[in-house]
């Protein structure tokens, strides 16, 4: 620590660089390396173990030509648009509802994040159970009456999204509700004042000059959302195990058997390059929005 | 509606109107919707416990919603002390055990790293260390499957590929973006003189951080554990990937129970399991209150 003194640039506060190097080496080995080395390793074709044997888009042009994978694209969009749509749609409702200076303010949040404290696992499983058709909300809707309702998302493929979608809302909301009640908090009190002195009824105070103001917070929740969304794993491998069939594939399925069940290296990396790349195009917009136009505020 | 405001409610009410009265239409709305979210939100944890107290002769008859007509614990004695995975017959406990192994460790190493990273990023700023933090909040957002396989290598040079400790270390390595973020903006919310003034007393970096810095910063650090707890018992995928089936965590362990092919589905015994393994999680979440919120807002503020 007598050392900080020293004029050296390299070695003052070497306390401090110590203290840094998990970071450093996180960063190097981790996180840029690792993805510069999966990126690198797709253009091989590495099967049991990695190995250098170019082959250059070889991997690409099987991956766009299994039709597995093209599922798990098919499916990763559908239900993250429609996820991102309903979690931010009614996170933001839930927060104004949450706003209006209601009673039992701190139940009501309680209940509504009590599943985000929950694993994916958890939620898929619970959820498993309730859609099961013999004895969830099919079998007790036909015991009311109806005989011939039919809501067995599970072993229908062409709904099997919205059981996957129905878990992830009960999961999420709670979340995105949050954000957007903290986004809610930090408007300016005199706008309201504002705009109720101007008599704008309330509905169009939130649409037109609320919602435009917090702007930076569903651009982050928004971020946060479709990133969680590209990995999305665990609640298909216990909701459905990505049946039935291959209806509720994604692709971070697609790179775990292939990396680590099918013993074929090149595909899993040529399809987590394609989950990178996927991210790429929703953060490098939102990088460049968030720290391009101000520079040297140095924000995280 | 809300635009006929006298001026003694317009100095009082900030935003929205002043719940006049108790059964106002709007209020009436407002209760009402909540009320039925609320519902939304409470059946799985109902269904869970009703389930996991019934014998399964009353599942098959009845419905999934009714409370048990005779309670019974043998579900959760059995999800706990004879579930099977596999060959191993010994119940949900391993996983249990095995999850608090990792837990601790993992939850301890990851924020000793993360505040003393935190801290030197914003009293001890050296040349190059903003360009690593912001790698690493970028690291944040890339998909975890593209790292899979390099840690594979990494963990497999340093002998712990498969071990508990290859797992703590991975949970550290991914704990450190949201971490660093949270003690970083915390101690930059700090008043700057204080680190000052320890200076000008001559303490140095290890001095300031465990005098001046960490006896000041308990509840950030309340609420990374809060985080970490939950984060990390809840890891399903980096426990499939890096440990062997006799160290699987209890998230793991859980779906191969319940999504195992063998056998008789049990659903009563499923759904103690189920909550056996969400029951960590929610005790923290329902002890620490406001202090989870704080931790999840706060890697969202500046993502």
């Amino acid at each position: 620590m007598a050392a900080a003194r020293r004029p050296n640039a390299l070695l003052r506060n070497p306390a401090a660089k110590i203290a840094a190097i998990p970071m450093i080496l996180a960063v190097l080995f981790v996180f840029v390396g690792g993805t510069i080395w999966t990126v690198v390793y797709s253009f091989t074709g590495s099967r049991l173990l990695p190995r250098t044997n170019w082959v250059g888009l070889d991997q690409y042009e099987r991956l766009w030509g299994t039709s597995r994978w093209l599922v798990a694209i098919e499916n990763l969009l559908i239900f993250g648009t429609l996820s991102l749509i309903f979690t931010i749609g009614i996170g933001f409702l839930l927060a104004v509802l949450m706003d209006q200076k209601i009673r039992f303010e701190d139940t009501f949040r309680t209940i509504m994040l009590y599943p985000f404290a929950l694993s994916f696992v958890v939620t898929g499983l619970v959820w498993q159970w309730i859609l099961n058709p013999q004895f969830g909300v099919q079998h007790i809707v036909r015991d009311l009456g109806w005989e011939t309702f039919t809501f067995d998302p599970l072993n229908d493929p062409d709904i099997v999204l919205y059981g996957l979608l129905i878990a992830a809302l009960w999961q999420g909301t709670g979340f995105v509700m949050c954000l957007m009640l903290a986004g809610l908090r930090g408007i300016d009190d005199e706008i309201w004042k504002a705009a109720r002195v101007d008599g704008i009824p309330k509905w169009k105070t939130y649409l037109f000059i609320v919602v435009p103001m917090m702007r930076p917070v569903f651009i982050t929740t928004l971020v946060i959302v479709a990133s969680g969304i590209v990995r999305l794993y665990d609640l298909v491998v216990a909701q459905t195990s990505g049946g039935p069939g291959n209806a509720s594939q994604v692709p971070a399925m697609y790179v775990y058997d292939y990396m680590f069940q099918a013993q074929n290296l090149g595909q899993g990396f040529a399809a987590s390059t394609m989950m990178l790349l996927s991210v790429l195009i929703v953060l490098i917009p939102w990088a460049y929005l968030e720290f391009g136009g101000k520079k040297g505020r140095g924000r995280g | 509606m809300a635009d006929v405001m006298t001026s003694a409610a317009l100095q009082a009410g900030p935003r929205g109107r002043r719940p006049r009265r108790a059964f106002s239409t709007s209020n009436i709305v407002i209760y009402g919707i909540l009320g039925l979210v609320s519902l939304y939100y409470l059946l799985p944890l109902w269904v869970m416990v009703m389930t996991s107290l019934k014998g399964m002769p009353e599942i098959r008859l009845g419905n999934i919603f009714a409370p048990p007509v005779e309670v019974t614990f043998e579900p959760w004695v059995k999800a706990w002390a004879e579930a099977c995975t596999g060959l191993n017959c010994d119940g949900l406990s391993r996983g249990f055990w095995n999850s608090v192994q990792i837990l601790i460790p993992s939850v301890l190493l990851s924020i000793a790293v993360a505040s003393v990273n935190g801290y030197a990023l914003v009293n001890w700023k050296f040349k190059g260390s903003e360009v690593f933090f912001t790698c690493l909040i970028f690291g944040a957002f890339i998909p975890y499957q593209v790292m899979l396989y390099p840690i594979v290598i990494l963990l497999r040079e340093m002998g712990l590929y498969g071990t508990l400790w290859g797992l703590v270390l991975v949970h550290t390595v991914f704990g450190m973006p949201i971490l660093t973020l949270l003690f970083r903006n915390y101690f930059a919310s700090l008043p700057e003189e204080l680190f000052k003034a320890a200076r000008v007393d001559g303490a140095g970096f290890w001095g300031i951080y465990f005098r001046v810095m960490l006896p000041m910063s308990l509840p950030i650090f309340v609420v990374a554990i809060i985080l970490q707890v939950t984060g990390i018992w809840n890891d399903f995928l980096f426990g499939v990937v890096y440990t062997k089936p006799e160290l699987y965590p209890m998230t793991v362990q859980l779906n191969n129970i319940v999504n195992s092919v063998q056998g008789v589905k049990e659903y009563n015994v499923n759904m103690a399991a189920t909550l056996l393994t969400g029951l960590v999680p929610l005790v923290i979440y329902f002890a620490s209150g406001k202090l989870f919120v704080r931790g999840i807002a706060a890697g969202a503020v500046k993502g």
